[in-house]
């Protein structure tokens, strides 16, 4: 190839290169939300068809099916249409990349409240407060809890949905043949749980006391720490752009793991079967969902232990809860904001739960539900926890903030080669910065 | 003095040439054969790249189309992050770890299988598709396979009992990336054995018999007629298994649990991944795609230069 013609080719695809940011709208103002098209005003009024985007799970599927084909019924020019989710690495990474792209639905159903900070700077998420009713709305249904899952410039960006309560299950079976008590296992406090995880280890009953992934996934700390730091604190990872965990209340439940991590009664390897499931565990970390899940072990559910040995009635657990978001690639909003609403009624609720065994997000479900509850006990511990759940905290760099602190977990907790005090202390200023950006 | 004049006016006639025929060459036809794939390596490879080389210098994150955000230029402040990170330095050292264990070991078993696979073995081809197996197989699937083996119950340390490593493979610091050099040598190993087979198969067999009458013997005749014959080869066997070693991701992703154990298994592109996808920050996940790119690059260059030249 002649100079000339290399010249020519590389001018060529360096303009195309600089031709190429999206759309070259990019410019020098705000950089989180709050502009114009995450508004509702930007199409709040119109109406017509609308597409959605639902989880892959069977049961979700079962529930997003007749709510569609009731709205469908009322509102033949309202038409709603709707598909599972793209498969991809996660459901987060589809969405970011629909986001991008523009092509998001009007609405998805299992938006994680974790991701929804990145999505709202993306400006991929409307404000549902711009909504006449908006703030109301999400506030009358979900009660007190509600405020958890507003961005800190105060918009809603999610409609929570449902929530997972998370509490500690434990294998009857297992529990007496170590000789404990499975009536009223000793689980309440921190010594309480290390002596009875001592016990079934040590009896041979089973392999692990309890068996949460020891991966490095950002995640993961939602099934071992945060249940039992919420129960603890009844506070977030992180409140006004401060981190929480360095205390105290904190640094005691890692020193507990730690010391079951040291003992041997808690792997540091990824189990390759579902070990609770499987009897080589004989405790779990788990939502309502393990009623489903869960037919052939004989189990029951205490809370997270607390410091004081808290009563379930009084302590929170980690939300593990799933919101919808309404996207601002969606034109008919005022549909999408009916159709949500529409499927967060009442009726849509008890559907919700009878169907999926999850929790709706909204207060007094157990006496709204008794009779639900009364044929299904199995999911009465969980649904009690509903007002008091501990949701992820809604801040700047959500994923991040997260991904530090499992980094932090990892080495002083589960591998134990780094003082907690100090992971602890490295990680809360590393997650003060990012909160705060 | 009579060809330097005849070579000068040559090349003044060529540049005297129509800038049309200087751009195009000769047979401006070419460029319409070679359109569609030009097309595709401009939207697929060339673009990325200098995308990227873009994003590596700005704050830049992922947006909705017509989104008004602030993606500020910030020089190099974003190689100077990865560069002061902890994780990234470590990342960093996986791929040494990966490269000296991964490419001698590549080029040694993948000549030695070769040059007993080109003999008339019985079984022959089925020990040719064996070779082969691994490397069409699903990395997932391989990679269960792998955990069975390598867990802390696994049929590995079965066998070894008490001289099992204690944490056990994929959760000790020292062995975690030996181990995923392992798998990734023996899953491509296939690829690697089938590029000698091609090779050693265009020596002429005069060589081999020549050496023979000189009184080579087996060992001889490889060391003198098969290395030195398979030499452009391993050439590219060493430059593409450094840039396989400089991208590998699904091994830490799936076979240590996202670059376990506490990091000691991290990739630069797991780590790209966690930060550009997961975490939103585009600027950072670019920047070590850029300087992984220019690794690649310079490093191939230095091999090519140090070992292809005949």
């Amino acid at each position: 190839m002649t100079r000339a013609r290399t010249i020519a080719l590389i001018v060529f695809v360096v303009l195309v290169a600089a031709c190429g940011d999206d759309g070259g709208t990019a410019t020098t103002t705000g950089g989180t939300g709050g502009d114009t098209a995450t508004t509702a005003a930007a199409g709040g009024e119109a109406t017509g068809p609308i597409t959605i985007w639902y989880s892959n799970n069977a049961q979700e599927i079962e529930w997003a099916t007749a709510q569609i084909e009731a709205w469908n019924a009322d509102h033949p020019d309202e038409e709603v249409t709707a598909q599972e989710i793209p498969a991809g690495e996660t459901s987060e990474a589809v969405i970011a990349a629909s986001i991008t792209a523009g092509n998001t639905p009007c609405l998805i159903y299992n938006t994680a409240p974790a991701a929804v900070p990145s999505f709202q700077q993306q400006q991929g998420l409307v404000a549902l407060n711009e909504f006449e009713d908006g703030a109301s709305f999400i506030e009358e249904r979900g009660g007190e809890a509600a405020a958890q899952y507003q961005s800190p410039d105060g918009s809603y960006y999610q409609m929570p949905w449902k929530t997972n309560p998370v509490m500690i299950l434990y294998n009857t079976a297992l529990f007496e043949e170590a000789g404990i008590d499975s009536e009223n296992p000793p689980l309440g406090t921190y010594e309480d749980f290390a002596s009875t995880a001592a016990t079934i280890v040590d009896s041979g009953a089973a392999e692990a006391a309890i068996y949460p992934s020891p991966t490095s996934q950002f995640f993961q700390s939602w099934f071992d720490f945060y249940p039992w730091f919420a129960a603890e604190t009844g506070q977030p990872l992180v409140v006004d752009g401060e981190a929480q965990f360095n205390t105290d209340e904190g640094k005691a439940i890692a020193e507990v793991w730690r010391q079951l991590y040291a003992d041997g009664l808690v792997p540091q390897e990824e189990s390759q079967v579902d070990a609770f499931a499987e009897g080589v565990s004989a405790m779990n970390s788990a939502g309502p969902w393990a009623v489903a899940v869960y037919t052939d072990v004989e189990w029951a559910v205490v809370p997270p232990p607390t410091s004081g040995g808290t009563a379930a009635e009084d302590l929170s657990t980690f939300a593990d809860g799933k919101s919808v978001g309404l996207y601002t690639s969606c034109e008919n909003r005022g549909t999408a904001w009916e159709f949500l609403k529409f499927t967060m009624s009442e009726e849509a609720d008890r559907q919700l739960l009878e169907i999926t065994g999850q929790m709706p997000f909204r207060p007094g479900i157990t006496d709204l539900y008794a009779d639900f509850f009364d044929e299904n006990p199995g999911f009465l511990p969980f649904a009690e926890q509903v007002e008091r759940v501990i949701e992820v905290p809604s801040v700047p760099n959500s994923v991040e903030v997260w991904q530090t602190f499992r980094d932090a977990w990892s080495s002083s907790v589960i591998f134990g080669e780094e003082e907690i005090d100090t992971a602890f202390q490295q990680a809360a200023d590393t997650i003060n910065q990012l909160a705060s950006e | 003095m009579n060809q330097q004049t005849t070579t000068a006016a040559l090349a003044a006639t060529a540049n005297r040439q129509p800038l049309k025929k200087r751009v195009f060459g000769e047979h401006p036809i070419g460029y319409a054969f070679v359109g569609p794939y030009f097309l595709f390596w401009l939207a697929l490879f060339a673009f990325p790249l200098v995308f990227a080389v873009y994003i590596a210098f700005h704050d830049y994150f992922f947006a909705a189309p017509g989104a008004v955000v602030e993606r500020p230029f910030v020089g190099f402040e974003n190689f100077a992050t990865v560069l002061a990170d902890p994780v990234a330095q470590r990342a960093a050292l996986n791929v040494v770890i990966f490269v000296v264990i991964n490419v001698p070991l590549t080029v040694l078993l993948g000549l030695v299988l070769a040059a007993a696979l080109n003999q008339a073995l019985p079984l022959r081809a089925f020990f040719r598709a064996s070779y082969f197996v691994p490397y069409v197989a699903a990395s997932v699937a391989l990679i269960a396979v792998w955990l069975w083996m390598f867990s802390r119950d696994g049929i590995v340390n079965q066998v070894l009992g008490p001289l099992a490593p204690n944490p056990s493979w994929l959760v000790n610091r020292f062995w975690a990336m030996p181990i995923i050099a392992l798998f990734a040598t023996w899953k491509q190993l296939g690829f690697y054995v089938l590029l000698y087979l091609a090779a050693m198969q265009n020596i002429p067999h005069e060589l081999y018999e020549a050496a023979e009458i000189d009184g080579a013997g087996t060992l001889q005749r490889f060391r003198s007629v098969t290395v030195p014959g398979v030499r452009q080869t391993t050439t590219l066997v060493v430059i593409v298994a450094f840039i396989v070693g400089a991208n590998f991701f699904t091994e830490p992703y799936l076979l240590t649990g996202g670059g376990g154990p506490n990091g000691a298994s991290m990739s630069p592109v797991l780590l790209m991944y966690q930060k550009g996808i997961e975490q939103g920050n585009a600027g950072i996940g670019a920047a070590i795609g850029v300087m992984l790119a220019a690794l690649v690059m310079i490093s191939s260059a230095v091999i090519y230069r140090v070992q292809g030249r005949d």
